[in-house]
């Protein structure tokens, strides 16, 4: 396990410096948007790595809740909260690329808005992790992990009536999509690569989770073999 | 006894307790009326500008107020450790979980009721789309906030913070919902608009979050 | 753990009745974090018999009685009542009591039970008056439970526990805060349902009040069970912890 997690940390991070690299020199200039387009190497990749951590957050939670399996909320929480991270830096780079471009720091259209409201719900699921005083907390947020991620799609589709200023995308539908092909690749890159950084940072969250879990079980453990100082004898 | 038996029973306590007590309902409707004035200050347009806007000053005034209705769910449960006598007998969980859900709709709904001709007075509103579409808006968009609102204030029991627990976890999950009543609303009130597709639109959010509410509220209950 | 009582097999008011076991531990623990409120447990307790579990505040009493009822999940091990290893099937079986009442303090005595025996299927008013009347107190009686002495707030939670007719009653600290009298008349009802045929679990601190009434003694200390007697020894008359013996 160590080994693997060796490579896997020097491989994210040769293709992170690689992908630096691509997108912020080799990459051609966009035409209109200029230098400023580079965010977009960023933004895209953060905000589809954000979402799948949150997709595997919402199949682990249900997982919790069919077996009660200790790994499954410790995946849980690990994927909870590098999503948010990832998350945070979609609602970061948006405006900056924004204001710019288009002049404005926000607007209300379909893809920023469910991006704002996935950080605000999986927000509030490290909340009500945090504040939880049962014993049952991993079972109570992965309920709410549950109702959480069922909310996207409503508010994707409450969305896109209601304002669409979001450009056309490059490469997923509308005609005269697509672009030149050292853009796609820059893209494809930096997705890789955040994809590695995102596996990295959850799996040392993950161990970080396991090992609290398992000193839990040895006090517990301890606990049983010899009773509590307060208890008579 | 069956489900709806049940549930009949516990509704039927629960309105005739409040109906003694009124503890819930007179604290919700004073909030609610300093809730009307307030936005009436704050938020003072002309007649034509009003019905753009009325829909969702209306509906976040709603919002809070269902929030303090939310928060007095489990009140009487918890004051002396209820939920430990329910959860030991045999009567299915769902059946707590709709009477709860159905005594909160019909607080709400009153408060609603009572508060919307106050908005019209002060507003003075007038719709231009037929008033029984506002009614439809109302019922589902009430039942999404309550059913929601009621099993996640289940949730919150066991929490620090419990009150601000509960609008913290509700109002993400429900600013979809929070914008098709806000937007149906609109569409009534100046006649423009896609009315169908909120409509639509809440009602599938009320079917699937109602069904996980069932689905999985006995856990929530049974959680230490 | 051993059993340092003679055998169970010593002739009882119910002799008729088979000592099949109503409720069976099996290496049962419950942990709070760092601390373990009932440390591998195992033990057969047999029905019809009313088993009172004493021992000192941490002992693990109230945690045991939680875990027999379905309430609190035990860490690990498994309990089974009346054979059934899953607990929610024997809800209706069961009736509890606790410190707390477990009632609603703007309704009346009736209102109350007719309530909470609907839960349990039952639509008539009779189950719910004949319980209040067995626990002493006036069925007629309007006031509403907020305002009751705390006496009568136990009698009535026991009512409460009894409406169903179960066939186990688990009873946590049913004297505590009682008067003597009504604590005697508690008693009684209790020795009655034993007769019956009821099993009976009352953790209490006040031993005394059922001597020559309860079947056994089980003495919890740190979360074990240190031991199970018919008669009530001296030592605990006292409310001092019992001498350890073999676990």
């Amino acid at each position: 396990m160590r080994r693997t997690f060796v490579i896997l940390a020097v491989v994210t991070l040769g293709l992170l410096t690689y992908a630096l690299y691509e997108g912020m020199v080799a990459a051609p200039t966009e035409q209109t948007m200029g230098e400023v387009q580079r965010i977009f190497y960023y933004h895209v990749p953060s905000a589809i790595t954000a979402f799948t951590l949150f997709l595997i957050n919402f199949a682990v939670s249900i997982i919790y809740l069919a077996r009660r399996n200790q790994k499954a909320d410790a995946l849980a929480v690990s994927t909870a909260e590098v999503g948010v991270v990832f998350c945070t830096v979609v609602l970061v780079t948006g405006p900056l690329w924004a204001r710019p471009v288009w002049g404005i720091w926000w607007t209300w259209d379909a893809r920023l808005t469910s991006t704002l409201l996935l950080w605000l719900i999986y927000i509030s699921y490290l909340i009500l992790r945090r504040y939880s005083t049962s014993g049952q907390t991993p079972v109570i947020a992965a309920v709410l992990a549950v109702f959480g991620f069922l909310d996207v799609p409503f508010v994707y589709l409450a969305n896109r009536l209601f304002r669409t200023q979001h450009p056309q995308p490059v490469y997923f539908g509308g005609p005269g999509s697509g672009a030149d092909p050292r853009m796609t690749y820059a893209l494809l890159l930096n997705m890789a690569a955040f994809f590695c950084f995102a596996a990295l940072v959850v799996w040392l969250r993950f161990r970080l989770e396991r090992a609290r879990q398992d000193f839990e079980e040895t006090q517990a453990l301890e606990a049983l073999l010899q009773p509590d100082a307060r208890s008579p004898r | 006894m069956s489900l709806g038996e049940i549930t009949r029973v516990s509704l039927a306590k629960d309105l005739r307790l409040e109906w003694r007590s009124k503890d819930a309902i007179n604290s919700m409707l004073f909030f609610a009326l300093l809730v009307v004035v307030i936005f009436s200050f704050s938020f003072d347009p002309t007649a034509e500008e009003s019905r753009h806007i009325a829909g969702g000053i209306v509906w976040v005034a709603f919002l809070f107020a269902a929030v303090v209705a939310l928060n007095q769910t489990w009140a009487r449960e918890l004051r002396n450790q209820v939920l430990d006598a329910y959860r030991v007998s045999p009567a299915p969980a769902n059946a707590l979980f709709i009477s709860k859900a159905v005594g909160n709709f019909i607080f709400v709904a009153v408060l609603e009721a009572l508060m919307a001709p106050l908005f019209m007075v002060f507003y003075n509103l007038r719709s231009i789309g037929p008033a029984y579409q506002l009614v439809v808006v109302a019922v589902l968009a009430t039942w999404a906030l309550v059913a929601n609102g009621t099993f996640f204030a289940a949730m919150s029991i066991r929490t620090r913070s419990r009150e601000v627990m509960l609008p913290l976890i509700l109002f993400p999950i429900s600013i979809p919902a929070l914008l098709a009543m806000v937007s149906a609303t609109t569409a009534i009130l100046t006649g423009e608009g896609a009315y169908r597709f909120w409509v639509v639109l809440l009602v599938v959010y009320d079917v699937v979050f109602t069904t996980v509410c069932l689905l999985l509220f006995e856990t929530v209950l049974h959680a230490e | 753990m051993s059993f340092s009582s003679a055998a169970a097999n010593s002739p009882t008011t119910n002799s008729s009745q088979p000592t099949s076991a109503a409720v069976t531990l099996s290496h049962v623990s419950k942990i709070f974090g760092r601390f373990a409120a009932l440390r591998d447990v195992s033990a057969e307790f047999a029905a019809g018999k009313l088993h009172a579990i004493l021992g000192d505040n941490g002992a693990g009493k109230t945690t045991l009685l939680r875990a027999m009822v379905g309430l609190s999940q035990p860490t690990r091990g498994t309990i089974s009542l009346l054979g059934n290893a899953d607990l929610r099937a024997a809800t209706a079986e069961i009736g509890y009591m606790a410190h707390p009442t477990l009632l609603y303090e703007e309704m009346s005595g009736m209102e109350n039970l007719r309530y909470f025996a609907a839960l349990y299927g039952i639509r008539d008013h009779q189950p719910c008056e004949r319980a209040i009347s067995a626990v002493g107190l006036d069925p007629a009686l309007t006031r509403r439970v907020g305002q009751y002495s705390q006496g009568m707030r136990q009698r009535l939670s026991l009512a409460r526990a009894l409406v169903h007719d179960p066939k186990i009653l688990f009873l946590d600290e049913p004297f505590s805060n009682v008067d003597v009298v009504s604590a005697r008349e508690m008693v009684h009802v209790l020795a009655q349902m034993r007769d019956l045929g009821k099993t009976i679990f009352i953790v209490t601190h006040q031993a005394a009040l059922l001597e020559g009434v309860a079947d056994e003694f089980v003495c919890m200390a740190a979360g074990q069970i240190s031991a199970r007697a018919r008669e009530l020894p001296s030592s605990l008359e006292r409310g001092a912890p019992p001498a350890r013996t073999t676990l």
